[in-house]
């Protein structure tokens, strides 16, 4: 299994995902430059977290226009996984892969803590090491993480079983002032239409080994490889 | 010639930045502020010497990188001279 690893100038999950991925792999993925061209056939791309290019204009809108996104969604069109955490999912919502935007956290400060996730849609390539409704504890670190979308487009993502992941609190259950962000519906994570892209705010490859303080987080990477070897 | 173009949050998106600017003007002793909503400003120089066709190309610029048309709405300003 080949992987990409699109590199931003102020991208800082990108060793992260890195070391996740050879850790799930068995192999090393390709760091890939922002600046390229175009990137080498490979079965997955990874979107990773990080401030890329200090989040001026809007967090993603620089990282969108990038040279490297554009033969990125030409190769998402084609079916190609990717995979968005934190940043990439700012990007991804930003060049159109995704619907909806991340603006300023309801509560306008950073947050950095671990939160429960609620597996909603346990069956595509990125969710299958996960079984449905299972929670998980998984760090999140941004500023903004506040999914926002129309009312037409929410009841899509709710219609089509497009919302990947919800915040909860540990008992699985929304509210109870689980939402760290005052993410619409308590929206973790979406998928795009043919389920081929995820973009999540939290950091699975920051919970994937025991010696970071848990684990929960490498089955969505164990999941990948057997998914798309 | 010159553009000055605002980028606004649309209405109905909650703007939490405004409410906290304007909870703070309160708290200084501005009375009477009914709402804040913040938004950018952005200036730009154009090459362009018509007026109409520099306003069609700020538009565009708008629409595909300076607002995102999700949550943000747009206003253009040509300055001539």
């Amino acid at each position: 299994m080949k992987t990409a690893v699109i590199v931003f100038p102020g991208s800082n999950c990108d060793r992260d995902v890195q070391v996740a991925l050879r850790q799930s792999m068995n192999s090393e993925p390709l760091m890939v430059w922002h600046g390229d061209a175009s990137l080498p056939d490979v079965d997955l791309i990874v979107v990773p977290g990080g401030f890329s290019y200090g989040d001026y204009l809007r967090s993603g809108a620089m990282a969108a226009q990038s040279p490297v996104m554009r033969d990125v969604v030409a190769k998402a069109d084609r079916g190609v996984p990717v995979l968005g955490i934190c940043n990439g999912f700012q990007v991804l919502t930003e060049c159109g892969l995704l619907p909806g935007v991340l603006m300023r956290n309801a509560g306008l400060k950073f947050v950095c803590k671990d939160v429960y996730l609620r597996t909603e849609a346990a069956d595509t390539a990125f969710t299958g090491g996960y079984s449905h409704g299972q929670v998980i504890r998984i760090p999140v670190a941004h500023h903004d993480g506040n999914y926002f979308a129309d009312d037409e487009t929410l009841a899509r993502l709710q219609g089509e079983e497009r919302i990947a992941f919800r915040y909860v609190d540990a008992d699985g259950q929304q509210g109870n002032g689980a939402n760290p962000n005052g993410s619409l519906d308590d929206i973790a994570g979406v998928l795009n239409e043919g389920r081929t892209v995820l973009g999540l705010m939290p950091h699975p490859e920051r919970l994937s080994d025991p010696a970071l303080g848990g684990n929960q987080g490498r089955p969505m990477f164990d999941g990948l490889v057997v998914a798309l070897s | 010639m010159k553009a000055k173009v605002h980028v606004t949050l649309k209405q109905g998106v909650l703007d939490p930045q405004g409410k906290a600017v304007q909870h703070a003007l309160e708290q200084l002793g501005f009375d009477g502020v009914d709402d804040v909503r913040q938004g950018k400003f952005i200036e730009l120089e154009l090459s362009e010497t018509d007026p109409k066709k520099a306003e069609i190309e700020v538009e565009a610029m708008c629409q595909k990188l300076l607002a995102n048309m999700v949550i943000e709405d747009f206003h253009v300003d040509i300055l001539e001279g």
